[in-house]
Parts: C-alpha cells; structure tokens; sequence
C-alpha cells in the first residue's frame, strides 16, 4: 500500500494541535437531581461516571439514547467487577431503557468439557443474577443487529462490542461511540450517553481514502480487508471512505469486515461509496484527505502473518462475531458426511441456534464431530485458561478478528476461509 | 529541573511512578497477560515485561471494549499500572481508567509521546490539571 501524504492538518494529526479550553458540560434540571443522589446511589455513579468521560472528550452535554447493548464477559469483569455489579443492585440500579447483552464467557450447559472451572461458572451465574434482576435482557449476542432490533439511520444509541459499534454506526447509519461495560452500564441507568465522538458530525467525516484494487471473494477476504484498513488507519479517531468495492456485500460479509477492521485498527465508523447510507455525504467532504489503494499484495501480507500449509491444527474455531443462520447452513453444508480430527467449535447466538436446531444443522455439525454452543464467543471463554486445559496451541479460523485477538492469549493463531478450516478440520493439519 | 508538559484534562488521581515508553498501542485483552503482570504479545515492543505500577507511555489504544472492566479488574488486584499516557486515547481506555480510577492523560501539546518521555524517568501525572511533570531531568 503506498500512502499519498498531505500536509499535517488536525485531522491527520489531532494531538499536536492546541488544547481546546475545557468546558463544563450543561445538565438539565432532571439530571442535576440524578448528580445530587436524589434518584438513588446507582444513578448517582452512572452520571458521575458519564460527566468525567464526558469531560474528557469536550462533551457540552449529554444525549439521549434508545438503546444500549453491554460487553460482560467474566474474564474481563472478575470477581471485583462482579462485586461491583452486585453492590450497584443493592444501590438500587434499574436500567431505564432497553439493555441487552454481549456474549458471556461460560456456557452453562457446556463447560466442564471445555476446561472451563466451577470458579469461572459461578461468577458467570453471579453476572447473570445481578444483570438480570437490573432489568437488562440476557440476549447474549455480538450480531444483535441481524437478529434483536437493529438501529436506524441517526439514531442514538450506546453500544458495546467494537463489531457492533462499527456495523450499526456505519451500515445501519446509528450514532454510537464504543461504549464499555461500565459506560454501556451508565447509559441503560440514566437513558442518556455524553455527546463526544460518534454522536457529532464532525467525527463522522472521512480522514483517509482507500481505493479498493482487489475485490474479497469471501467472508475471510471481506475480513483480511477490514483488517488492512483497520491497520492502516490504527486510531479510534480516523474513519475511512472506501471506494471500488464493485459488487453490494451481505450482511455477514460487512460484519467480518467491520469486526477485523474495529480490531486491529480501533475503527468504530467506515463508509462504502454506493453502500452505506452516509457514504454520499462523506465523499463531499474528502477534498484533501490522504489516499490510498489496496491490492492483492496487501491481502497476501496480511494472510502470511497467519498460518503456512502443513502447520498443525488443535482446534478450529468459528466464531468473532458469532455465526448468523446463514454462516450456520454453510458450516453444516461443508460439514455433512465428514469426520473430524480435531476439535471444531462453532459459536452462534441464542437467537440463532433454536432456528439452526430445528433445521437440523446443528445436528449435521455436530455428527461430524463439532459442538456448537450458544450464547458465548471463544475468545471472551477464559481463552488462555481452556488452551492450556485441552492443549490447545495452534488455532484456526476464518475470522480476521480472532486470529488478531489470540495471539495475545498463547495461541499460534492461522486463518483460512471457511471451507479450508474444514479441510483443516479433517486432516489435522492446514491444506 | 522538572519540566512540565501540558496536555488535555485526563481522568484519576495525581500518581507519581516510572514511566515504560514505546511507540506501539495497547489493549488490555490482546497485549496483556493479566495474572502476571507482563506484556504478553509477541510483536509488542514491550513483550516481556512488567507493567506494574508503571507510567505506561504508549501512542494509542487498539481493539475491543473489554480494556474497561479489565482496568478495574487489574487495579482491585494490586497488578497495574500506575497510570497510561497515550498521544490519543480511544474512549474504551477513557471509560475504563475513570471506573478503576487510574491516571490517564493524552493530547501533549509539545507532540508525540513516545519522544517527550524515556523509559526509566520519574514522571508526577496530574490529569485534573492537564500536566505531567518529569522529575528527573
């Protein structure tokens, strides 16, 4: 990829310029009264917590929003941020508006054989009591946009999980920051979200062009781009337009782009000329930002830095986000009549998996010796913890996102498309 | 003399500690073995070493939202760093380091991070006033 440089300006360059005066975020009377603790001590904590990130990205105010989806997993949470959730409860925390939830870290019906601990189960059961007793609904999903409610264009909402974030802000033309557990978690309490990033129009505007060379043949490629975008651009604050994308992507082929884009370059918003719905209005105001095109030699250097033909495999994986009905069918597709070497794990969510059920493509997954579970995503499981339980070092998935995460959890991790995992899968090796 | 450096109002309390530079990102959840206390990526400039109760000095944060509870997580353990300066935060860091209550600062006035700190220096972090001090220079 060769870059076409422009002179530094504050949109290429953001933290060299002057320090904007800071100003006091304005507060309504209603939230003046949660700030004073006359709406209990939970709410008190959700809108301190919002003023003081608030504060920090030059917030004027707060924004309502309609939804807000939370990132939990107990891996991440640990016993104090269990506590934590706990004593919120107790302090009367009740979400105001509709909350679901991310993956969780234990699938209660499957994780002995996992590796997984009584330990890790019991915190899993702690989140999911307190979560539940605040009113938040237990969806367990990173694609709530292809199977919950997904938002429509300018809508504000409060997301959690980068995939999410980066599909609803860009494809579905949403307005929402990457929002932690704990912000996602303020917003469900006061209904509101402060008004920084994703929310402006000024930080919706293009920074950097692509021009796409090389079309993704699949969803790994569509991922491999993301991941070459998101590399390129490697700040929250960038966001790209790109053009020559020649035929209309699926639903799931812009959510692996999104996903490997939001991992490896921290990117919550994109936009495809002739596809997503602000891509119009971006190109008006890409006069001067810096250009770049990507070809196939971009793809092939992202692809080596994943897995050579002959390396061992110990474990396939799909998963990152979670599969949608239709990636289940192609997995049961490929699967019919085979037997698998090695362990194949297939995370779906629990909307999905009664639908992949019933149609009989779990059972066809699961025949060629897979385990589909539900409700969680590998790599928010205690992924270091049930490698090292089953001996799992060489990993393989056609998720770009995945193979970004695991290689700092122990894991060789090696990517190939859906039907080479299976071919994997068989062998025992990469084909 | 000490110097001080100004940059945006950051979020924590004044800490003081030694600072740990490199020019790459951070994420909690990709970089990070959390149990001992050590950069665990291969690839990261820092691989290998320990970040408790460091000044970490990086360029920007990277990845996913699960940084903001594992924040917390690691300062209520004890394995943490002091506080993280970075040339541009993201807002999951952000989030993050005001539910632990972690030092965190980023936008330097004078430019790039990873050249106005050094490895080993004693840094004084004031996120509420916008500044870091370095003490030893």
């Amino acid at each position: 990829m060769e870059w076409f440089h422009f002179p530094e300006s504050p949109e290429n360059a953001p933290w060299r310029h002057n320090v904007p005066e800071i100003q006091r975020m304005q507060l309504s009377d209603e939230e003046r009264a949660i700030l004073a603790g006359e709406m209990g001590a939970a709410k008190r904590w959700a809108i301190d917590h919002q003023i003081k990130v608030g504060r920090v990205f030059d917030a004027v105010d707060l924004v309502p929003v309609s939804q807000a989806h939370m990132m939990i997993d107990p891996e991440s949470v640990g016993e104090p941020g269990v506590a934590f959730l706990e004593q919120l409860l107790t302090d009367g925390a009740r979400v105001t508006i509709p909350m679901i939830t991310d993956p969780r870290g234990v699938d209660l019906d499957h994780y002995h054989p996992l590796g997984q601990t009584e330990e890790m189960a019991n915190l899993e059961r702690r989140t999911i009591a307190a979560l539940t007793a605040m009113g938040i609904l237990m969806t367990n999903t990173c694609i709530n946009y292809q199977t919950i409610m997904p938002p429509v264009l300018g809508e504000h909402v409060a997301y959690g999980d980068t995939g999410v974030v980066i599909y609803s802000n860009s494809v579905c033309g949403a307005r929402s920051n990457f929002e932690g557990g704990p912000s996602a978690l303020a917003a469900g309490l006061t209904g509101r979200t402060p008004r920084y990033g994703l929310h402006l129009d000024e930080n919706r505007r293009p920074t950097r062009r692509f021009t796409v060379r090389h079309q993704p043949a699949e969803l790994t490629d569509w991922g491999i781009l993301g991941a070459v975008i998101g590399r390129a651009c490697g700040s929250y604050w960038e966001v790209p337009l790109i053009d020559g994308i020649e035929t209309v992507p699926t639903s799931d082929e812009l959510k692996h782009f999104g996903a490997a884009m939001a991992s490896y370059g921290s990117t919550p918003l994109f936009h495809i000329s002739g596809i997503t719905p602000e891509a119009a209005d971006a190109a008006k105001a890409a006069d001067g930002i810096p250009s770049a095109e990507i070809t196939k030699t971009d793809y092939d250097a992202l692809r080596s830095d994943f897995g050579r033909k002959g390396d061992n495999v110990d474990v396939v994986v799909f998963a990152a986000p979670q599969l949608s009905l239709v990636e289940m069918q192609q997995v049961a597709g490929l699967s019919q009549g085979k037997s698998f070497k090695v362990p194949v794990l297939v995370c779906t969510s629990p909307q999905v998996y009664p639908d992949a059920s019933r149609m009989g493509l779990v059972e066809t997954i699961e025949t060629a010796g897979g385990k589909v579970l539900q409700g969680t995503c590998f790599y928010q499981q205690y992924a270091r913890e049930i490698g090292e339980a089953n001996g799992w070092k060489h990993l393989l998935s056609n998720s770009a996102k995945i193979v970004n995460i695991l290689g700092g959890y122990g894991y060789q991790p090696a990517l190939r498309s859906m039907e080479e995992c299976i071919a994997a899968a068989e062998k025992g090796e990469i084909v | 003399m000490p110097r001080e450096l100004k940059c945006h109002i950051g979020v924590g309390p004044v800490v003081t500690g030694e600072a740990l530079v490199a020019t790459d990102n951070f994420s909690a959840r990709y970089d990070l073995d959390r149990l001992q206390g050590v950069f665990s990526r291969p690839q990261h400039a820092l691989f290998g070493q320990s970040y408790k109760d460091k000044i970490l000095v990086l360029n920007t944060a990277k990845g996913g939202v699960a940084s903001a509870w594992m924040l917390h997580e690691m300062k209520s353990r004890g394995i943490a760093p002091k506080a993280i300066l970075f040339n541009q935060a993201n807002t999951i860091l952000v989030q993050g380091a005001a539910l632990a209550d972690m030092a965190m600062c980023d936008r330097f006035e004078a430019g790039d991070v990873s050249t106005l700190f050094e490895t080993g220096q004693t840094l004084e972090v004031r996120p509420a006033d916008g500044c870091v001090i370095i003490q030893d220079t």
